[in-house]
């Protein structure tokens, strides 16, 4: 229970320090890389949460694909360091306290008013991955079936958009 | 036994972080990568919520919500590029062309 609780804590800092770490780090790159730590902490957490299905996906989508991609970008733009150019001087305190304004109202809200009942199961109580996986599948292909494929109508609009929204400027430039 | 609330304050955290940066960098593919740090915040919310109702739901919808971020990125990041043809810059203080 206790181990449960200290591997809860540790992760935790590691998401909390490498989103930090990608808010204030100057190199873009570097930012790109603790996004990957944080997305990566938060698929140990669906493990903790016992939705193995889910942090694969996030581990090979969002750790994998598009973080890739925007390696890809930043390396594509040459825009690893922007020029400071910090035009506002009271816009940071004032981002500062509206956020810790929000935090604190998200946390009101969330943990007094509308309080869940229970604790999160261990993962070794819960469904084991082949469990998992099947009542997932099931439940997505029969109960969920068209949102699934407008997804993937979605998913074909975006890859043409990508590709016509980077090809006519190539056209019109040449 | 961890109760379900450190997860709810963990993801009210990290999606004020994400708030954050969309508030105070000016790099547009920084903000990109807050507004991706939001959805995950918020889909440990929905995954932790699921957990504990013990519905499969939850899973199902985050499934979905890290579909349409992979949509959303790849129209994201071809509309900066985009944008970095034209300015020669991916600092969103340059897109002001619509101003007065």
């Amino acid at each position: 229970m206790t181990l449960d609780l200290a591997l809860f804590l540790l992760l935790a800092l590691i998401a909390i320090a490498s989103a930090l770490g990608m808010l204030i780090s100057r190199n873009t790159v570097y930012s790109a890389l603790y996004l990957v730590l944080n997305f990566v902490t938060v698929a140990v957490f669906y493990l903790l949460l016992s939705a193995p299905f889910i942090a694969m996906v996030q581990i090979t989508v969002y750790a994998g694909a598009i973080m890739v991609l925007f390696l890809f970008v930043i390396m594509l733009l040459g825009a690893e360091g922007l020029p400071k150019s910090e035009v506002l001087p009271w816009q940071k305190p004032l981002a500062i306290g509206l956020s810790v304004l929000l935090f604190a109202e998200a946390a009101y809200l969330l943990v007094t008013k509308s309080r869940p009942v229970g604790n999160v199961l261990p993962p070794a109580e819960a469904v084991n991955a082949t469990e998992n996986l099947q009542q997932l599948g099931i439940a997505l292909f029969r109960d969920y079936l068209l949102p699934f494929e407008v997804v993937s109508i979605l998913l074909l609009v975006a890859m043409v958009g990508a590709i016509v929204l980077t090809k006519k400027e190539r056209k019109a430039r040449q | 036994m961890i109760p379900v609330d450190y997860y709810i304050i963990l993801s009210a955290i990290l999606f004020t972080i994400g708030v954050l940066g969309v508030l105070i960098r000016r790099n547009a593919l920084i903000i990109f990568m807050s507004i991706e740090l939001m959805l995950n915040a918020a889909n440990l919310a929905i995954v932790a919520f699921g957990s504990v109702f013990e519905s499969f739901s939850g899973q199902i919808f985050v499934f979905f919500v890290i579909a349409v971020a992979a949509a959303e990125v790849a129209v994201g990041l071809a509309l900066i590029v985009e944008i970095f043809r034209s300015k020669r810059s991916i600092d969103v203080d340059q897109v002001s062309s619509l101003k007065g």
